[in-house]
């Protein structure tokens, strides 16, 4: 593997990890298509600057992005506020506006210089190579990897010093402004992070592709596992794993490797979302029977514990009445009460039907669980 | 007053047999018997959960449920959706939605009007004659915005009243209503009573109860016990209804 | 030089003609989405559509219209039963389905995109022209297929209106008269991909979703009728259509879809600034008459406790007695009770009820008597 391609292995990796540490939070707290709005947002910040500093590498174009980002997510939560336009309407109509500008000042100012639409939408992976950082002279190498390497250690800073205060308000935004812990303040930094974040990402995927990296990641983790760090782990190695896969793929079929990376963070997806053992499609249309046994023992057991010692105990409780009552087939009926049989729930006498002190244990515990 | 138990299939604008409903794996109803005669204002009456809107919907066919039969008026409910009334709760739709309040009682018509047919003059007629009969004539061409919280829930009565039902399911209609409002309300369902309809309410107040209701049906999960008020009432009952779930199963079903 | 002129004519009124079609179409459709909170939806669904232009093109390897319009109309409402799978049978929450779909659909056509570019084909140039829209590709072929679109959205909305307008408002209610609910939904979302489907080649993928917002955004600023809204959404689209195409066509460099957005933005600030009712500038000059009214309405209520200490309701106080007993009147305020004929001041800072002002001050403490005893 040549140098080349292993500084754009590194690079998409890193995009990856940091977009991945971001997403969590995005998707927990159901802010993911803020990410979105950031991502387009950010550029008009980018171009803002650029028309200042006359320089691409500058960190104030950072700085300026982050800003814009900022600023959008403030812009929409005025227009909720002056309930005149819903939450969703007001995103959708902030952040195409921030994207149209910035596309129309590059389309009339900017043409010459390499900040043009196609590398806005595609990103430009491909030359992290030949852009070197130079410090005195000296050459340290692709100058993107240092610029996402340093907005990585912020993210991770960002989030381990902030860890306990990003788990509680994500959690339990009530409980986290009663404690003092001042969400509001927390969510705009939050905010500012996912913009930087964006930033780094953005010059190497594009803008639209930044959100599968965020997004699809964390989602396909959060298939697999209810806690915050575990998440955070397995949502790395997907986004790893994508951009690598992604990679590879770009490179044998020639295609564009941006939009590679975000098709395998969907085929990831997709995989865990047919075949995962807790939430996969596939495990509940398998378990969609056995839910449905169960059910139905439970509805069996409690109709026979409703009865029990009633007058009516001798008709109701009773497999023929079963077929009536509850609309089941008598095939269906059959393999209910042989369930329950098996279990030990209940004891048959031709067509009646008794619960067994275990099986009343059970009814009981049914009802209760539902309080 | 007839007993429940006594009245026949004929006498009654409702008969529920047997009705489980199910949500995921959990039932939310369970084996429900519920016959309303034809002429009553009935309440259903039980704590947050206990499935009284799921019972009214189930009732309406409006979900499926995982057990027992409906009937109204001795048919199925896809035969006789012409003869319901219905009055969601007020929180469920958007009343920033643009639109006036003719507009929305003439939304009552549309199950008459027929596909691809516009309100007629008739229609409009009818609605405004309902928005009259809740007190709310002059806001006809009011925006659903610039009414108050009782004045919604007029807007919602006409428009289940210009349906021109035998029967009216009515989804907690006091919630969120002044007191002037309240008695305008029930005082239109006491006066359909008497056309000899038959209303159903889901209703949250147990001190007006007695005032305003013939029948009650104390819902928690199971029916706990159903019938004429003054039987229905008691503290024991009301004790097993609002007891939390698992204490019903510690007692027979009270039908008086 | 004559040919030029009436070949630039021609392009100019198909462009026209487009934005046209594109203004009512997607106005129309947006009132709908804003007003079942499915804003964002939009979004998706463009961007859903791109991989099934780049694979239509694929198949076909010609730019036609038709097929391209239907490999999106195809891949937009796959994008958008994604969506309502994964929110029924994951825990994850609709938005971050949104992301999904929309990230990795658009990646795939990104993908299809670039593999294209590396073909020997000579006309793949304009599907470039998807992502940011172009007005200039536009051919008369595509304006039929546009028009047919459009005509198909308007039909299948005039016969259903009326269900349309019930399934936006109040669908447990519909469903409780046994309306179809289900089916409506579906047929109102694909006219929705539709119409967000017939829009890409002049707005493009990346935009497309504020047409599906904007219009509606701003009409519904200026009237509370659902027919109108839809009217005025319709004519504003149309408006920001037209006014976009024409600047970007007249600036070769600026591409159609940015500028159709800032236009159409523009138009929604102007709605929230300055529309009657709800506009801003209304409610501000709204709240300041409420806010000098209540004023006017304290000191005539301070002035009716003053008079009723004494025999004669019209007897005249001081300035400065009035401001003792709290929320004391300025001296504009009196002036403007004057100008109202409800106060007058025989003398220098003597102020006392005219006979108006003591009947509007007894009405006054009636209505607020009855409102507390209300409550």
């Amino acid at each position: 593997m040549s140098i080349e391609q292993l500084s754009i292995i590194g690079l998409a990796s890193l995009v990856s990890i940091s977009c991945s540490l971001c997403g969590v939070y995005l998707v927990l707290r159901r802010l993911a298509l803020i990410s979105d709005a950031i991502s387009h947002s950010i550029l008009l910040g980018i171009v803002c600057s650029f028309f200042i500093v006359h320089d691409l590498n500058s960190p104030l174009l950072i700085l300026g992005a982050t800003l814009t980002g900022v600023l959008m997510v403030y812009l929409t939560e005025i227009l909720v506020a002056s309930k005149r336009l819903k939450k969703d309407a007001s995103i959708g109509l902030v952040f195409p506006l921030f994207f149209s500008i910035s596309v129309l000042l590059i389309n009339l100012f900017a043409a010459d210089i390499h900040l043009d639409q196609d590398s806005v939408l595609l990103g430009e992976i491909a030359f992290t190579p030949f852009r070197l950082l130079t410090i005195w002279g000296y050459n340290l190498g692709p100058a993107s990897l240092w610029v996402m390497g340093g907005i990585l250690v912020l993210n991770v800073v960002f989030i381990s010093v902030f860890y306990k205060e990003l788990k509680l308000t994500t959690f339990d935004h009530g409980l986290a402004a009663m404690l003092g812990f001042f969400p509001a303040y927390l969510h705009y930094a939050f905010m500012a992070m996912v913009s930087i974040t964006a930033v780094g990402a953005f010059e190497s995927v594009g803008v639209i592709l930044v959100v599968a990296l965020m997004i699809v990641p964390p989602a396909t983790a959060y298939l697999l596992t209810n806690r915050l760090f575990p998440m955070m782990i397995l949502s790395i190695v997907f986004g790893l794993a994508s951009s690598l896969l992604g990679y590879s793929m770009a490179f044998y079929l020639n295609v564009s490797i941006a939009g590679s990376m975000a098709v395998m963070t969907g085929i990831l997806f997709l995989l865990v979302f047919l075949f995962s053992p807790s939430q996969g499609l596939i495990m509940k249309f398998l378990t969609f029977q056995q839910q449905r046994i169960l059910f139905s023992t439970n509805m069996l057991l409690i109709q026979l514990l409703e009865h029990e010692g009633t007058k009516t105990e001798k008709t109701e409780n009773t497999v023929s009445n079963l077929i009536v009552h509850m609309k089941w087939t008598f095939k269906f009926a059959n393999s209910i009460v042989s369930y329950a049989l098996e279990k030990g729930f209940i004891q048959r006498h031709d067509d009646r039907l008794l619960l067994t002190s275990f099986g009343r244990e059970k009814a009981k515990r049914v009802i209760v669980m539902d309080a | 007053m007839v007993k429940p138990d006594r009245l026949t299939d004929l006498e009654c604008a409702v008969v529920v047999q047997d009705l489980t409903v199910a949500y995921k794996e959990k039932p939310v109803l369970w084996d429900i018997d519920l016959k309303i005669p034809k002429g009553v204002l009935l309440a259903i009456v039980g704590p947050n959960g206990a499935g009284k809107t799921t019972l009214l919907r189930s009732i309406m066919g409006m979900i499926k449920p995982a057990a027992g039969n409906v009937a109204i008026f001795g048919q199925s409910i896809a035969a006789k959706k012409r003869s319901i009334g219905y009055m969601p709760q007020r929180g469920t739709v958007d009343w920033d939605f643009p639109t006036d309040a003719l507009d929305v009682v003439m939304m009552g018509r549309y199950g008459h009007i027929g596909w691809f047919k516009r309100p007629s003059v008739n229609d409009k007629k009818l609605s405004l004659e309902a928005l009259d009969r809740v007190g709310m004539a002059d806001f006809a061409s009011r925006p659903l915005n610039q009414l108050s919280g009782g004045q919604q829930q007029r807007v919602f009565l006409a428009r289940a009243l210009v349906q021109d039902a035998d029967l009216y399911f009515m989804d907690e209609p006091f919630v969120g209503v002044d007191a002037v409002t309240e008695q305008a309300i029930i005082e239109l369902l006491k006066e359909l009573r008497n056309q000899s309809k038959t209303v159903v309410v889901v209703h949250h107040d147990l001190q007006t109860l007695a005032d305003y209701f013939d029948w009650v049906s104390l819902l928690n999960v199971r029916q706990i016990a159903y019938g004429s008020v003054a039987d229905v009432l008691t503290p024991e009952n009301l004790k097993i209804t609002y007891g939390g779930r698992s204490s019903f199963l510690m007692h027979n079903p009270v039908i008086t | 030089m004559g040919l030029d002129v009436l070949s630039l004519n021609y392009t100019l009124s198909i462009v026209m003609a487009g934005s046209f079609i594109l203004g009512i179409s997607s106005g129309v459709l947006s009132s709908f989405a804003v007003l079942r909170q499915q804003s964002l939806l939009g979004d998706v669904i463009s961007h859903a559509a791109f991989p099934g232009i780049t694979l239509a093109f694929l198949w076909m390897m010609t730019k036609d219209p038709l097929g391209l319009f239907f490999g999106a109309l195809v891949s937009g409402w796959i994008g958008t039963l994604l969506v309502k799978s994964i929110v029924t049978y994951t825990k994850l929450s609709m938005d971050t389905a949104f992301g999904i779909v929309l990230s990795v659909f658009f990646g795939l056509g990104i993908v299809l995109l670039s593999y294209i570019q590396r073909l020997p084909t000579s006309d793949k140039a304009g599907l470039n022209s998807f992502l940011f829209g172009s007005a200039s590709t536009l051919l008369l072929q595509d304006l039929i297929v546009m028009g047919l679109f459009c005509f198909i959205i308007l039909v299948f909305l005039g016969l259903f209106w009326k269900e349309f307008k019930l399934l936006t408002f109040d669908t447990s209610f519909m469903s409780s008269m046994g309306f179809p609910v289900a089916k409506l939904d579906m047929l109102l979302t694909i006219l929705l991909v539709m119409a967000i489907v017939l829009g890409l080649q002049m707005v493009g993928v990346v935009l497309m979703s504020a047409m599906m917002i904007a219009p509606a955004a701003a009409a519904r600023q200026w009237t509370s009728h659902l027919g109108l809204m839809v009217f005025l959404a319709g004519f504003i689209g149309l408006l920001s259509g037209c006014i976009g195409t024409l600047v970007s066509n007249a600036i070769p460099q600026v591409s159609t879809g940015p500028m159709i957005v800032v236009v159409i933005s523009i138009m929604v600030i102007i709605s929230l600034v300055f529309a009657p009712h709800r506009g801003l500038v209304c409610n501000w000059i709204k709240g300041y008459y409420h806010r000098v009214n209540i004023r006017a309405n304290s000191i005539l209520m301070n002035m009716l406790l003053f008079s009723e200490s004494k025999t004669d309701p019209y007897h005249c106080h001081q300035l400065s007695a009035l401001v003792a007993i709290g929320r004391g009147p300025s001296l504009r305020t009196m002036l403007q009770l004057k100008r109202q004929k409800l106060v007058q001041n025989p003398q220098d800072d003597l102020w006392g009820f005219t006979e108006l002002g003591y009947k509007k001050a007894l009405t006054l403490k009636k209505s607020l008597y009855s409102q507390s005893h209300e409550h």
